[in-house]
């Protein structure tokens, strides 16, 4: 601690369902230090203050994806938000944006987990091989292909930051196409015509309007935006290619 | 007592009114796709101009003395920065709607790629210039 110690006014929009009809805001007086994060100052309230304040957290460091909220209205992991940047004139904290309030930060994702489920998130080999064929081998350029997709950490700050899943939480939004094209493209996957219909539904990547806000806020450079955008062609090719590919292939 | 807690879960939707007004980056979102209805506007003079084409030299030329007036040079100021607005974020999005670009074994950098369009469409623009320029003397 240092030898002034100062104080900053945090604005939490508390929801306690038992109680509260609406979200209500709430202003706590928080002493802190140059180097805590927003996250640490809601556990100073939690420890000091207000023991009911309901938030999630794990990591602390930007890894696992549980702190995500709206910061003055933007889309942000709270443990890599610093208080210092909003003094003297505070800040104001909400849940995710887009997201239903189960309690005060805490939202209910179930709709991302399902979606999540649905891609088929893992590897889904061409044909499969015996061990005594060996491991699935891969070049550094065959890597390199998805490594930025699968540097996603699920925050949902993608989410938050798009307008037309805000306004139909049918859409698949960023952050699960970009989960869904980096397995596509890796070079070891078959499974693309299973998740393609996925891509074309009703509600998959043609709701997109390249705001182009959920890129901006990714916390992981993953560019969301980019894997939607770039499966609007796919979902195109796809649609084409079934006229000239002989029935069952071009699926 | 009742024997089964009651499910104190409500879960709170908050509403979309008013979204983009919301955040600086929804407000230039809604102003660059509302610069498009000026595109479409500049589409329509000239569709106007090919119809009064089709219909012989005295509509034409009633069409082009239109053009001239006041009123409609200062509407096509008024197009014109519209235009270069909408051609300038347009290029701004792009790079999201690429796949990666490999140039020399380095990825092309969004930058690149939005300096890049936009170059393209000023040397386009110069040289249609030029050629409407050298037609028309
Ligand atoms: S794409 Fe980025 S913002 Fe979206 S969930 Fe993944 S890490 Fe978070
Ligand atoms: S606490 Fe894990 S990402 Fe912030």
């Amino acid at each position: 601690m240092s030898e002034i110690e100062k104080i900053i006014p945090i604005e939490v929009l508390r929801y306690r369902p038992e109680q509260d009809t609406e979200p209500v805001l709430q202003t706590f007086q928080v002493p802190f230090t140059d180097d805590m994060s927003v996250l640490q100052g809601l556990q100073y309230i939690k420890d000091y203050l207000d023991g009911s304040l309901s938030f999630r957290w794990s990591c602390r460091m930007a890894i696992c994806g549980s702190c995500g909220m709206m910061v003055n209205g933007i889309p942000s992991l709270s443990c890599k938000t610093f208080l210092r940047d909003y003094y003297p004139v505070g800040l104001r904290i909400e849940a995710l944006a887009h997201f239903p309030i189960e309690r005060d930060l805490v939202i209910v994702m179930d709709d991302f987990i399902e979606k999540l489920e649905s891609i088929k998130p893992y590897i889904i080999p061409k044909k499969p091989r015996t061990l005594i064929e060996g491991e699935y081998l891969q070049t550094p350029t065959e890597r390199d292909a998805y490594e930025q997709f699968s540097s996603c950490i699920n925050c949902m700050l993608c989410y938050a930051a798009c307008p037309q899943y805000g306004l139909n939480s049918k859409f698949i939004g960023p952050g699960i196409m970009a989960l869904l094209h980096r397995y596509n493209i890796d070079s070891r996957d078959g499974g693309k015509a299973q998740r393609m219909e996925m891509v074309n539904a009703e509600d998959g990547v043609f709701d997109c309007t390249a705001v182009g806000y959920c890129s901006k806020v990714c916390p992981k450079h993953v560019d969301p935006g980019n894997a939607v955008n770039l499966n609007k062609m796919e979902s195109a090719k796809d649609y084409f290619l079934r006229f000239v590919m002989p029935k069952g292939t071009g699926k | 007592m009742r024997a089964v807690a009651p499910n104190r879960r409500r879960p709170y939707v908050r509403s979309m009114v008013g979204w983009w007004r919301k955040n600086p980056y929804f407000v230039e979102y809604m102003i660059h796709e509302g610069s498009a209805f000026f595109v479409a506007a500049y589409a329509l003079i000239l569709m106007v101009g090919l119809l009064r084409l089709t219909q012989g030299e005295a509509a034409w030329n009633g069409w082009l003395t239109a053009l001239r007036s006041p009123l409609s040079i200062a509407g096509h100021l008024i197009l014109l920065v519209a235009m270069l607005y909408h051609a300038w974020t347009w290029f701004t999005i792009m790079p999201i709607t690429l796949p990666p670009i490999f140039v020399a074994g380095k990825r092309l950098s969004a930058t690149a790629i939005t300096a890049g369009g936009l170059a393209a469409t000023l040397l386009t623009s110069v040289l249609l210039l030029l050629l409407v320029w050298r037609l028309g003397t």
